[in-house]
């Protein structure tokens, strides 16, 4: 048997293949010499062969069949057959083969070898592809060499250990005892390997943490030293010494010093130095100004430290290199949650980022955006945002024309600003933008009662340009079906007012039902438009015989809806009127974002009250309003979505149901308010109030509890207490007692609170308030004051008493002064 | 941590590759064909990180990637690593696989496969990073390459044999042999060549 070809021949055959068939030929070829050849147990030509099957494995081709002898390899006592040979086992085998745990003892061998490069390679092998077994028996061995004095050893023993902690976490102390003096090296290789270990050793355990937290002195010593000293060759990389050590101490740093104060204190000097001092020309030297940032970011450091930190990511933002600058945009949308003011100031910067060419700084300064977006930079911001989804390539459509509406719905400065934005999204991006969008944009329409005219006619407009585009075609026939009189009758305050027929309305809607464009959900819009129009139109044979046609159509809905319709124009003439009739206004559902504790987004001046939203006399079944009403005209502020329906259901939805019981006339302060002079808190219910503070823990001075309502034997206490996160949220939890004889059962308990508040009803501990003081009925509610105005309440009480049901409406004024400041 | 290492010429042929958590062979070769198409469509005057491919992980670990004349050196890390480390990292490797090689170029990439791995050995263990010291790691890799070539390497074996029996020196014959009162005299050999 000739000898095996050696490594270089094959490539070099190989290279002359010149179809893939070829090249398969060539390998097959050669896999079946080696495999003759590992037949044969050739010791001298092994590691030839199993180079060459590397190789092939490398270029895709099966080679498990070497896996064994790699094995062989390994156990060999040239260095030359245990290099390749781990080099396979790192390339061929891993844990999901029985076979790697063959190598557990040639590994334990060659760890105590006495040559340091094939202790070396054990180690180097071990830490790549250690199964857990293998770690659990071979860590005693890992260990010993973590405290040898080579330096060579000690690094790689260092890194192996790291894996053998990721593989069996329960070994972690077994390591401690040996980082004792890791720190204390002199040699940069093993520095940076041991604060590789500590990072992983503090990130899985919190005891290691609080332990490592001591070594905070000394680390800062040596990022000092790295700082101050000279010019080292050895370890300069671009003129800074050491950036790669540099840049894992200010991590380490970073995991030691999050909350924790007296770590924070100790590094703050010496990140306020490596910040200033260092070279910015040299993509080393940002790499290390962009770990202290992130540092900065993450410790409890002074504001000075935080300002400075964002200013070097500001000055990122206008750097030229790309890549500084994408760093720069992710940096800043982890802190924008926080240092919320301070990234404001870079806002055009990040506009102009949008224009960028880089796909991936586009999209970071897209969401960036969105998170700047406030009451007072609606306008700008919006503009340039609409302008970007104009030119930005489709995957960005649908995340950017969501995030529009989104900002819209939060910060509109008037309704029909909203309308127009939206209609800009629909024309410009419809077809990407999410499904549910339609019906929100629907409910937004239907509620803005003055703008129907000018809607219904910007809509109509836009559709005579382009039916391509889904969604705009299914708001645009619903609005056209809902507000058709509006439009041919030619009456539009707001823009020049275009005549229009009904003819020529009914072909536009006619030519949707028949057009390749339209998808059947759009058809079913029109046609159901097109049969609301027979209320408001003259033309109604016209629309009868439309009807008739798509009765016998191929699309099941469409069928359905045409006989439907059929049927009501012959059966049921006289209730097509009231069938067909406007839409009342709609209640406000979960909305797509959070409704509930708001954040500010830095506002300082309160948005101003879009009186044009006052829906007052003429809508009845007013729902939404309706405690709008409760509250009193005379109150200039109206509510907006106070009670959170989202959030417990029963609680928020029983409100809106038993609201619209009342009969309201739609005028100012209907009920007459009982306004109890209830004295303020007795000494005695001070500590029941503060022992059953279920959620946060009162950190300021205790506020005094207060009796809000006692009437009928029913008394209702609150007790205050500050959420720890946030000082303007006001906890009040209140005690319902009652002390008559008989339980008072479906007991509801609702609030609303004036505009500039915000109110969060979470639900309550029961619904049945036992007689005779036995128990109490106990429900938190949550109170934004952003403002720090003079909290005030509405409270509505209804519950069952001895079978008689009992409502009761009362105002409660009587806030002591510390729980709205 | 890195997840893998990959050098691939410009059509997409890998050249090195080096994966640090397990991956079966088919996901390994999809993994460097996925990476390339990804790589591939870049511009040149962007920033040089891109979001990883579904197979190696999807949005949670990122590429950071350099492009050298006709080769692509690719990096998959996770979140754990400072992605303007790893660019610095890139540049150590490529610095020293050019004073190892001498002015590397991609043929020696492809024709000393081996060598690579074990320079890559010595930077990066276990996905993480272990010597970013050009020399020092020089040192290293030369020291085990001498103690490999005393052995005569992966190509010399037949060779040595050839050379061993060349060189051998025969210890002097013994002038002499006193076995009792038997004097044996041995004659004079010439040395054995």
């Amino acid at each position: 048997m000739p000898a095996p070809i050696r490594l270089r021949e094959l490539i070099r055959t190989i290279r002359t293949a010149r179809t893939q068939a070829e090249e398969r030929e060539m390998i097959q070829k050669e896999c079946a010499a080696i495999r003759s050849s590992f037949r044969e147990e050739d010791n001298t030509y092994r590691c030839r062969n199993v180079a060459k099957l590397l190789y092939m494995h490398m270029l895709g081709y099966p080679a498990h069949f070497g896996q064994l002898e790699c094995l062989k390899l390994i156990a060999s006592q040239k260095f030359t057959d245990k290099r390749i040979g781990y080099l396979g086992a790192m390339l061929l085998l891993d844990e999901r083969q029985d076979v790697h745990l063959l190598m557990t003892n040639c590994i334990k061998n060659d760890l105590n070898h006495s040559t340091q490069y094939v202790q070396g390679l054990a180690l180097c092998t071990l830490g790549c592809m250690g199964s857990s077994e293998m770690c659990r028996d071979l860590a005693g061995e890992v260990e010993k060499l973590l405290k040898t004095s080579n330096s060579y050893l000690r690094k790689k023993a260092a890194l192996c250990a790291v894996h053998v902690i990721r593989k069996v976490p329960e070994l972690m102390e077994m390591f401690l005892p040996a980082t004792k003096n890791l720190l204390s090296e002199k040699n940069h290789g093993v520095l940076h390997t041991s604060v590789v270990l500590l990072t992983e050793m503090c990130e899985r355990s919190p005891d290691m943490l609080l332990h490592f937290r001591k070594l905070v002195p000394q680390l800062v010593r040596i990022l000092k030293n790295l700082i101050m000293s000279g010019y080292s060759p050895e370890h300069d990389v671009s003129g800074i010494s050491d950036p790669f050590l540099q840049v894992r101490i200010l991590r380490l740093l970073r995991i030691l010093g999050r909350s924790d104060d007296d770590s924070s204190e100790a590094m703050n000097d010496i990140l306020a130095q490596v910040a200033t001092n260092t070279e910015t020309s040299k993509n080393v030297g940002n790499a290390i100004l962009y770990e202290t940032v992130l540092t900065i970011m993450d410790i409890k450091s002074e504001s000075g430290l935080r300002v400075l930190a964002i200013n070097i990511l500001g000055r990122f933002l206008l750097n030229n290199d790309k890549n500084i600058r994408y760093v720069a945009l992710t940096s800043l949308l982890k802190t924008v949650q926080t240092d919320h003011n301070a990234v404001q100031r870079h806002r055009s910067t990040i506009v102009d980022c949008l224009k960028d060419l880089d796909v991936s700084i586009k999209r970071r300064a897209m969401e960036l955006s969105f998170a700047l977006v406030n009451g007072n930079n609606i306008r700008g911001m919006m503009k340039e945002l609409l302008y970007f989804l104009d030119s930005c390539d489709p995957e960005f459509k649908a995340d950017c024309a969501s995030g529009v509406f989104l900002a819209a719905e939060k910060y509109a400065p008037s309704k029909r600003w909203h309308i127009d934005t939206i209609m800009r999204v629909l024309t410009t991006a419809g077809s990407y933008v999410r499904d549910d969008s339609v019906p929100n944009l629907i409910q937004l329409i239907t509620n803005s009662v003055e703008m129907h005219a000018y809607t219904v006619q910007r809509l109509y407009k836009a559709l005579l340009d382009d039916i391509s585009q889904q969604p705009l075609v299914q708001v645009s026939s619903w609005c056209i079906g809902e507000y058709g009189d509006l439009l041919v009758s030619g009456q539009c305050e707001e823009e020049e007012p275009i005549q229009v027929t009904e003819d020529e309305v009914l072909d536009v809607l006619e030519g949707l039902l028949v057009s390749n464009l339209s998808t059947p959900v759009t058809r079913g819009y029109s046609l159901t438009a097109i049969m609301k129009l027979s209320t408001r139109f003259s033309s109604v044979n016209r629309i009868k015989k439309v009807v008739s046609i798509y009765g016998s159509s191929i699309d099941v809905e469409l069928q359905q809806r045409a006989v439907e319709y059929n049927a009501l124009f012959k059966k049921y003439d006289h209730m097509r009127p009231a069938l067909l009739e406007r839409m009342p206004i709609m209640e406000k559902t979960a909305s797509n974002g959070p409704t509930e504790i708001m954040q500010t987004n830095g506002e300082t001046e309160p948005s101003v009250p879009d009186t044009k939203h006052l829906p007052l006399v003429t809508q009845p079944a007013n729902q939404a309003n309706d405690l709008l009403d409760l509250l009193g005209g005379n109150d200039v502020m109206p509510v907006i979505q106070t009670t959170l329906p989202t959030k417990p259901a029963s609680a928020g939805g029983e409100l809106l149901d038993l609201l619209g019981d009342l009969s309201l006339t739609g005028g100012p302060t209907v009920v007459p308010a009982p306004a109890p002079s209830v004295p303020v808190s007795q000494p005695p219910f001070l500590l029941d109030g503060l022992s059953s503070q279920p959620l946060f823990n009162d950190t300021s001075a205790a506020i005094p509890p207060m009796t809000a309502y006692s009437k009928n034997g029913l008394k209702i206490e609150f007790t205050f207490e500050r959420a720890n996160p946030n000082p303007n949220i006001a906890v009040i939890t209140i005690h319902a007692t009652n002390t008559t004889e008989a339980d008072m059962t479906e007991f509801v308990f609702q609030a609303a609170v004036p505009k500039t508040f915000q109110l969060q009803l979470l639900s309550p501990s029961s619904n049945i308030v036992p007689a005779l003081n036995q128990g109490s009925v106990t429900q938190v509610i949550r109170v934004l004051n952003p403002q720090k105005q003079q909290l005030r309440m509405r409270v509505k009480l209804t519950y069952t008493h001895k079978g008689s049901p009992v409502q009761d409406l009362a105002e409660v004024n009587n806030f002591p002064p510390q729980s709205w400041q | 941590m890195i997840k893998a290492i990959l050098i691939f010429n410009n059509h997409g042929k890998p050249r090195l590759s080096k994966f640090y958590e397990h991956y079966s062979e088919d996901t390994e070769q999809q993994i460097i064909r996925e990476t390339f198409h990804l790589v591939s469509k870049r511009d040149e005057n962007v920033c040089n990180f891109l979001e990883g491919g579904m197979l190696i992980g999807g949005s949670e670990n990122k590429l950071i990637y350099r492009h050298y004349a006709t080769l692509y050196f690719v990096f998959c890390v996770d979140s754990s690593e400072s992605e303007l480390g790893i660019l610095g990292l890139i540049q150590v490797f490529v610095e020293t696989l050019d004073k190892c090689f001498e002015n590397v170029c991609e043929l020696d990439l492809i024709f000393h496969v081996d060598k690579v791995h074990n320079i890559l050995a010595e930077m990066v263990m276990g996905g993480m990073v272990l010597e970013t010291n050009m020399n020092e790691i020089i040192t290293q890799v030369d020291a085990q390459n001498k103690m490999e070539k005393s052995e005569a390497g992966i190509a010399g074996a037949p060779a040595r044999a050839v050379s061993a029996v060349k060189n051998m020196n025969l210890p002097e014959m013994p002038r002499n042999i006193n076995i009792g009162d038997i004097s044996i005299k041995v004659p004079n050999l010439p040395s054995f060549k």
